[in-house]
């Protein structure tokens, strides 16, 4: 029997939004990489002839969608692993020492650290669209929104799920360097996987946010590699199963 | 409900093959203030983890307000209240916040948290401090925050894992002061834990003592110290004591026992103040060289050492446990 206590969601839910609003400087010292990579990588490669990228569609436009990814990728893994956080300051135990089931805690964290990456990413839309990425029009960007909430809800969940398998903080900047790092790398957010040799592009096609990526360039600018259908399904299915992932992991987990 | 509180029987915990709590047998009735007082590392915690579901025994069973705490864990949940011995608050909301985030978890709706928290917050003293930051809170405040919200949502037993401990001697007091509030007021049963004996005998009703895993003896403080009887003289003497001082000694009227403990003898007399003169006179008598006399009636210290052979103390080092998890978040809070 599922059970699922609708105020403890909007509570942990809501917690989160509390946080992200305080907490202006971490926001803004996370979002500082991706804009950083936005405007130097946009400003520096703006002339240069980059092969295998669409017809018609400048390298600020191609990029912009990959550093949206990114900064989901990043924030909503971060969202995830913050449970170590929560763990170590104690306040994991008031969590879970209340009448509440372990579904709906993972529904409400989840929900609170998928919004608070997607409104990162949004943040990052306005310099691109300021240096001069041209959005499709209003269904592109309502799909572009669905997309970005596939993603965060991906990457937060997989962070959960490390989470509830983590003892303490040491492995953190492990899963940063060695798992985060390489799957911005491989999921074509700066260049056309099409250029990487044959053995990283298989790489690439087992990364979710390639087809996230893919996604947010179909429905912003109109151009992608896969229809964006396909990037759609292939990314709607690893979100289920990292969510599905996250919260076995998580109902598992120890408090102490 | 009918039936007691809490019902346990042979409650255990075994972790890697060490045996933490070893067949706990309690039974706590409704509207008691039961105190578990022991050593760190006896299971007092443990004993508390199990109680609240935070872990399975590994043997036995225990009932919390008559819902199985392995069957019946939502239920349970939903009965009690849990001061956890390390903070566990979120240092970057407001007290008021941390509450009202408490309170939707345990399903309450906006009028009642808002009144709800208007009266726990009354009752630790904290209206004023309501909308600071937890970082900003000292200690002892934070931790009135923590009993406060193990209030709110009405359990009817409220838990409290080493309440004062690593607090000044003031705050403990005041601490006392809200937990006796509570328990007479709410009509809230209380369990806590708590290596500190003055705390057990001022606070609680009834005292268990845990050493080891067990239950060594349970009962009110002051019958608890009635087994000891007579009051403690204790003499620091010069050098050894030979057998013979310390047979001189026993056969004086009223003292019922001796102990020796290299220079340290520690007698249990009937009537001390009347004996001490004669007790003097005697060890001189054996040769004893008395560098200082003192007296006190029994605690619950002498309670413990007289099943167990031990003191509690570590007071120290326990104090220090707490004091470096604060440090700890604020080094972290920093980065």
């Amino acid at each position: 029997m599922i059970s699922l206590n609708y105020y403890a969601i909007y509570s942990l839910w809501l917690r989160e939004m509390i946080r992200f609003f305080r907490l202006k400087s971490r926001v803004f010292g996370s979002l500082a990489p991706p804009f950083f990579f936005l405007a130097f990588l946009g400003f520096g490669f703006r002339s240069a002839a980059i092969s295998e990228i669409p017809e018609g569609v400048d390298y600020i436009s191609f990029l912009a969608p990959g550093i949206i990814g990114m900064t989901l990728l990043f924030s909503s893994t971060f969202g995830g692993l913050s449970m170590l956080w929560d763990r170590e300051f104690g306040f994991l135990r008031e969590i879970m020492v209340a009448p509440v089931s372990r579904l709906s805690i993972v529904i409400g964290r989840t929900a609170g650290g998928v919004t608070t990456a997607v409104l990162q990413g949004l943040i990052i839309l306005v310099p691109g669209v300021a240096m001069g990425l041209e959005i499709t029009g209003l269904p592109g960007f309502l799909l572009a929104l669905v997309f970005m909430v596939l993603i965060a809800t991906t990457f937060n969940s997989l962070g959960l799920a490390f989470a509830s398998r983590m003892k303490d903080m040491s492995g953190f900047s492990l899963i940063m360097n060695f798992m985060v790092f390489p799957l911005f790398l491989l999921s074509g957010a700066l260049f056309p996987i099409s250029n990487l040799p044959p053995w990283l592009r298989t790489l690439s096609y087992l990364d979710p946010l390639t087809y996230g990526v893919d996604g947010l360039r179909g429905s912003l600018v109109g151009a992608s590699s896969f229809p964006p259908a396909l990037d759609l399904a292939i990314l709607a299915a690893c979100c289920a199963g990292a969510l599905g992932l996250g919260a076995y992991l998580f109902e598992r987990s120890d408090v102490e | 409900m009918d039936g007691p509180a809490i019902a346990a029987s042979g409650l255990s915990m075994r972790f890697n093959g060490f045996l933490a709590v070893d067949g706990v047998d309690l039974r706590i009735e409704k509207g008691e203030l039961f105190g578990l007082l022991g050593p760190n590392g006896a299971g007092k915690s443990t004993i508390i983890k199990m109680l609240t579901t935070m872990l399975r025994p590994s043997a036995g069973s225990a009932a919390v307000w008559g819902y199985d705490v392995t069957r019946e864990r939502d239920a349970v949940r939903s009965s009690i209240g849990v001061v956890f011995q390390d903070p566990s608050v979120d240092s970057q909301l407001s007290g008021r916040e941390n509450l009202d985030f408490h309170g939707r978890m345990y399903g309450m709706d906006r009028k009642t948290r808002a009144e709800r928290i208007a009266e726990v917050l009354e009752l630790v003293d904290l209206t004023e401090k309501a909308d600071v930051l937890m970082e900003d809170y000292s200690g002892g405040m934070q931790r009135r925050l923590e009993i406060a919200r193990g209030l709110m949502h009405h359990p009817n037993v409220l838990f409290l894992d080493e309440p004062t401990l690593g607090l000044d001697a003031q705050t403990r007091r005041y601490i006392w002061r809200y937990i006796r509030r509570m328990n007479g007021e709410e009509g809230v049963t209380v369990v806590l834990t708590t290596h500190y004996m003055e705390e057990a005998d001022h606070l609680c009703e009834r005292v268990a003592i845990i050493d080891q895993g067990r239950i060594v003896a349970l009962d009110s403080p002051e019958s608890l110290k009635d087994l000891i009887g007579a009051d403690i003289v204790t003499l620091e003497v010069e050098d050894g004591v030979g057998d013979e001082a310390v047979r001189a000694l026993s056969d004086l009227e009223g003292v019922e026992a001796v102990d020796r403990a290299g220079s340290t003898l520690r007698l249990r007399v009937d009537r001390s103040e009347a004996r001490i003169p004669e007790i003097v006179l005697s060890s001189s008598r054996a040769g004893l060289f008395i560098r200082s006399v003192s007296m006190h009636e029994p605690t619950l210290e002498d309670v413990f050492l007289k099943f167990t052979g031990k003191k509690i103390r570590e007071t120290e080092s326990a104090g220090a446990g707490r004091m470096a998890a604060v440090q700890s978040r604020m080094r972290t809070r920093r980065h």
